[in-house]
Parts: structure tokens; sequence; C-alpha cells
């Protein structure tokens, strides 16, 4: 690394070398952006109702609200790491949130919960035999998916059942342990660990990125392709369902709208992560940081009273000021 | 090498194979249109000209968005923010068209057109300037419009003049000659035919089969780029237009639909995901085809919700054949 440090270094060399730095750990920039975006927040609301937002409650309850976000983020990162991307995730998280509420009376809580984790497994499943097997675009065999199974919740939303939350999913999706620390971060930080470590060191973490940097260089290379990709999907379904049943606990009921506006800012907080779109670059670090800036921006947000049509035009913006910063710096080199 | 050796021998082939292969794709789904049509008139029980109305005005809408979805996939893209401009579209002309004079009304129409096409040109030129891949600045840009239109319209409401809505709804000397069909073909006509064999139409193509080579052979390949996502918005804004007069009001989440239904009818059309292939009469076919299966399935009771989860699938099955299909075109 320091090797190829120059002697001398001029204002623009170090200035290229801030940039290498920056754009080589992204997360760096990132931590920034969270600290100075909850300082921001502090000032405003101060300013507006003369409180402190940088309080140790506000920074235990960003983590509690980003979560679910993260979870969703998650299988999105692994997905968008091949290439793909999975517009399914939030109706998967309502269909867990509905299976979870609406069979835990009947049949009891772990039944319950591994039915809903089954059925984000299963869906995840059907979206990746359409993408591995049968070559559908991504995007569009996860509309499609998405659209029928809005269409199923809908029927069985109208249908006479028991909706019960069970106790374990309230205060796993909404209590905090030890006055700061949410319950959720118990189910959260393993399944972040085991990603961020499984993506590092382990033979199907590499094969995820190698699948997304070159598809036909990694069948060449006798890799089974399709076979990453069905995993990928599957796996995507199932923390979406880990999502959903935190949403439904922290909700205390579910409905058709529980996870749909997570949709775009799980794809936003993967893409501030640094994720490429492109597939092959990238990791969970940058999207938990992602999906923590966004909760604290929609905090923000919600302090200074915009609306929800605001909130999806700044999204938008965001996703493509940063994936147009991130192609840029890129292509730089 | 093989594609090329290939290429030589489809070029000295007879013409009818080269035809039956170029065509017969939009055949089949004409075919498969019109076993629809034959089958559906023997549902009602007094089926009749008001039936053919009622499907020329849910179809309308979707071969407006379907065509616009085409000319973007041809040029080599994809245009995810296709269902929310159509939304955008709606709830402005709702809102403001509803104290108009049907020729204030029209004016209004054309202006918001105009506007449609260069919304659709700002998302090219985004793709083009930042180089980052249609797919996300599209899906950005569905946030953006659809942030808008819910700004502009929160609730469903608005509406416009009785002689506007005619336009969508009425029809054209005969009963049986529905005028949003009419409108359809006139626009087609329009917009379409002239170009297609023109300059822009074949750069379209070109730069859609392959980029690489068009950019060599002379054609602009950025303001290809945007001139057809260009294109695509003013199609989107005909669909808008056209979404307010047979529905009579404007809804923020209208376009919705339109977003997975405009691909679907694509690729149902002929018109192939990687870019280059295709035109826009299948498409067009395709819009009343995935129209007609809903409407056969609600008119033979099944419950609404039931008729989009099969609706969703049978669109997912024919994505899936169309990707088999491409799999096995490469092989040979």
């Amino acid at each position: 690394m320091s090797a190829g440090t120059p002697q001398i270094a001029t204002p623009a060399a170090r200035l290229r070398a801030a940039q290498r730095v920056l754009s080589d750990n992204p997360a760096i920039a990132l931590t920034f952006v969270f600290v100075a975006l909850f300082v921001v927040t502090d000032i405003v609301n101060r300013a507006q109702s003369g409180k402190a937002f940088l309080t140790p409650t506000q920074v235990s309850t960003t983590f509690l609200y980003a979560a679910p976000l993260a979870l969703l983020a998650a299988g999105q990162t692994l997905v968008m790491l091949t290439g793909g991307v999975d517009l399914s995730v939030a109706t998967t998280a309502t269909t867990a949130a509905f299976v979870s509420s609406g069979t835990a009376h009947d049949h009891g809580t772990g039944y319950a919960l591994l039915l809903a984790l089954a059925f984000g497994f299963g869906i995840g499943l059907v979206n990746g035999i359409g993408v591995a097997i049968f070559r559908v675009n991504p995007l569009i065999m996860t509309l499609g998916i998405s659209s029928v199974t809005l269409g199923a919740l809908t029927i069985y939303s109208q249908t006479r059942f028991v909706a019960l939350v069970p106790n374990i999913v309230n205060t796993l999706g909404s209590s905090r342990f030890f006055k700061y620390v949410p319950y959720d971060l118990l189910v959260w930080a393993p399944i972040a660990a085991l990603i961020i470590l499984g993506l590092r060191f382990s033979g199907f973490g590499r094969m995820i990125f190698a699948v997304g940097d070159n598809p036909v260089a990694c069948r060449l290379a006798g890799v089974r392709v399709w076979q990453v990709l069905l995993l990928v999907y599957a796996l995507c379904g199932a923390f979406s369902a880990v999502a959903g049943i935190l949403l439904v606990g922290f909700n205390d009921a579910a409905d058709l709208g529980i996870a749909a506006p997570f949709l775009l800012p799980s794809v936003a907080a993967v893409v501030i992560g640094g994720t490429s779109i492109l597939g092959g670059s990238g990791g969970y670090g940058g999207t938990i940081l992602g999906a923590l800036i966004l909760t604290v921006l929609d905090s923000l947000l919600t302090i200074l009273n915009a609306s929800q049509a605001l909130k999806q035009i700044l999204y938008g913006a965001i996703i493509l000021a940063l994936a147009w910063l991130y192609a840029r710096t890129s292509s730089g080199d | 090498m093989s594609t090329a050796a290939a290429g030589v021998a489809a070029r000295v082939r007879p013409n009818p194979a080269r035809l039956a292969r170029r065509h017969g794709w939009t055949v089949g789904v004409y075919v498969l249109l019109l076993v629809l049509l034959l089958y559906w008139q023997t549902i009602p029980a007094n089926w009749g000209s008001f039936d053919v109305q009622s499907l020329a005005i849910d179809a309308l809408p979707l071969a407006f968005a379907a065509m616009a979805q085409s000319v973007v996939i041809i040029s080599g893209g994809i245009d995810l923010s296709v269902g929310s401009l159509i939304s955008l579209i709606n709830v402005l002309s709702a809102k403001y068209m509803i104290d108009m004079s049907f020729r204030n009304a029209l004016l209004f129409g054309l202006l918001l057109l105009v506007g449609s096409a260069a919304a659709g040109a700002f998302t090219g030129t985004l793709i083009v300037l930042s180089r980052v891949p249609d797919i996300v600045v599209t899906l950005a840009m569905l946030f953006v419009w659809a942030g808008l239109a819910l700004e502009i319209l929160q609730i469903p409401g608005g509406g416009a003049p009785q002689s506007y809505l005619q336009l969508g709804t009425g029809h054209w000397w005969s009963p049986w000659i529905p005028s949003g069909l009419m409108i359809l073909l006139l626009a087609f006509a329009i917009f379409w035919l002239p170009l297609r064999w023109a300059r822009p139409g074949l750069a379209l193509y070109s730069v859609g089969s392959n980029r690489n080579a068009a950019y060599l052979s002379g054609v602009g390949v950025a303001r290809t780029r945007i001139f057809a996502y260009a294109l695509g918005g003013l199609f989107a804004g005909l669909a808008g237009l056209a979404l307010s007069a047979t529905s009579g009001i404007g809804d923020p989440n209208a376009g919705q639909y339109y977003t997975l239904n405009s691909v679907a009818a694509a690729v149902l059309g002929g018109v192939a995901l990687v870019g280059g292939v295709g035109g826009l009469i299948g498409p067009i076919a395709a819009a009343f085809v995935v129209t007609l299966v809903k409407t056969i399935l609600i008119l033979k009771g099944v419950d609404q919700n039931w008729a989009q989860v099969i609706q969703g699938t049978l669109i997912i099955v024919v994505v899936m054949i169309g990707g088999l299909a491409i799999r096995q075109r490469a092989r040979t």
C-alpha cells in the first residue's frame, strides 16, 4: 500500500490519495455522514421544540427503527451483489407479518414463526427459480411475484382469522433491555455478523461476488451460477420474512401496507452503502450505515414536517445522486 | 463466429422462412388475441357494442403504456418510471381540466404531452450523463414522479369536461368503433409509423441491438437514447391522458398497475428485453390480450383479487417462456 505513495505529496496528489481512501472505504465517509446528520437533526430539533435529539434514547430508537429496514436491505445487498434487484422484499415481509400473526393463535408461536420464515424462503425460492433457471430479468420476476403475493394477501386478509401477535414478537419488535438496547438487535446483530463474515470468509460468499462480477467467467470456471443465484434469492426472502416479523411486532397488527414504505429505502440503503447496482462489489457493512442514515434522515424529515410525497421525491433524488457519485468514482480508476 | 455464419445463412435462405421467424411471434400474438376475442364474445348473455366499448376503455391506457415501454426497451433500456409518469399526467390533467372548456382542455392536454416528453427526455439525459444503469435511474424517477403526483393530488379526485371524456369513452360513426381505439391507431400512425423506417427509428434499433457497433457506424448513441426516453415519455403522457378520459378522475396511485404490465405487454408483444428486437404492433395487441384475460376472468365470476393473482402468474409464465426462447435462440 505505502510503496506507491509518492515522497513529496503535492496538494493535488494528497487530495487524490484521500479520494482513493474514501472510495475504497465508503464506511469512513458514511459514518461521518451518519454522525453529521444526527447533529443536524439535533440542532433542528432544538430550534423547533427546544429538545435535544442527540440523546442515548434517540440513538437507541434509531437502532430500533433501523433494524427492519436493515434486514430488508440485507437480502437486497446479497441480491444486488449478484447484479440483480429484488422488488418483492416488501410484500414478502408483509406475507411474513400476516402469517406470523394469523397462525399464532391456532398453532402456537413457534409454528407461526417457522411458517412465516418458510413462506419468506419459499417466495424467495420462486424468485430464484425464475431468475436462475429461466433467466427472467430479476426486476420483472420480483415485481411480478410481488403483485401475485399482494393479490393473494388481499384475499387472505378478507378471510376470517384470529389475528394475534405473539408476545415474544411484540417484545422483539418494540422493547428494549438495559434501558437502551433494543431487543431487535438480538435478531439483527447475529444476522449482520453472519452476512459480513460469510461474505468475506466463506466460499459461498466469495462466489456471490464472483457471480456478480462476471457470471460467464464463473460458469467457465465451473461455478454452478444458478445454484448460487437460487440460494441468494431464497435467503433474501428469508431475511425479508424476519424483517416482516419484527415489523408486525412493532406495529402490533398486520396490514397490507405494513412494509410497503420500506421498499425504496431498502434499495436506497444498499446504494448508499456503496454496493454496486451492477454487482460484484460492496458489502453489508455499508448497507447497515445506509439504513441508519436513512432512519435518521426520516426522523429529520418528520421533525421538519415533510409530507410523504416530499420524502419519496427526496429518496429518489438521493439514490440517483449517490449512484451517480459512485459511478463517477469507480470509472475514475 | 457462429452468429456471423448464421447471419450469412439467413441472407441466403428463402424469404418465407425469414419472414416467419421475424414476424411469427407477432402473428402468434394476434392469433391469441383473436382466440380470446372469440371466446370472450360467447360469455356475456347480450354481448354487443357496449362490451367492445368497455374493452377499448380498459385496454387504452395499457396499450399506450406498452408502447412507451416498448420504445425504450427496443433502444436497449428499460423504463420503470412509466407507471408513475402516467400517474403524474393523470392527476395533472384531472386536477386542472375539470373547469376547462373542451378547446382549452385539448390545448392543456397537448401541453401535458410536451411536458411528459420533456420529462422522459430528462430521464434519458440523466441516464446518458450519469452512466448509471437505466434500471437505477428510472427506479429513482419512479419515486420522484410518484411523489410529485401525490403532492399534486393526495386523494383520487378531479375530473374533465364531458366532451373530453367522450374522446376516451365515445365512439366514431358506429357504436362498434370505439373512439379510444381510433385515437390509439391515430397516435400509432402519427408518432411511430413515420419514424420506424426513417433515420431516428433505425438509430433506435441499431443502438438497442449493439451500442458499440452503432457508435462506430456514426449513430449518435447518446442522442438516440435520450430520444427513445422522450418518445416513451410522450406515449406515457398519452396513457395518462387516456386514463383521465376513460376513468374520469385523477388518482395518484393509478399508474402503479402499468409499471409491470407495460413490461409484460412489451415482452408478450415480441419485444426482447435485450433490445433491438420487436415493434409496437405486437405490444398493442398484447395489451389487449392482458386486459382481455382479466376481463374474461371477472366475467367468469372470479374474484377481482384472484383475477390479479392469475393475471400476474400468467405474466410471469409468459416472461419465463420468453426467457427460454431467448436461450434457445442463442444456442442455435
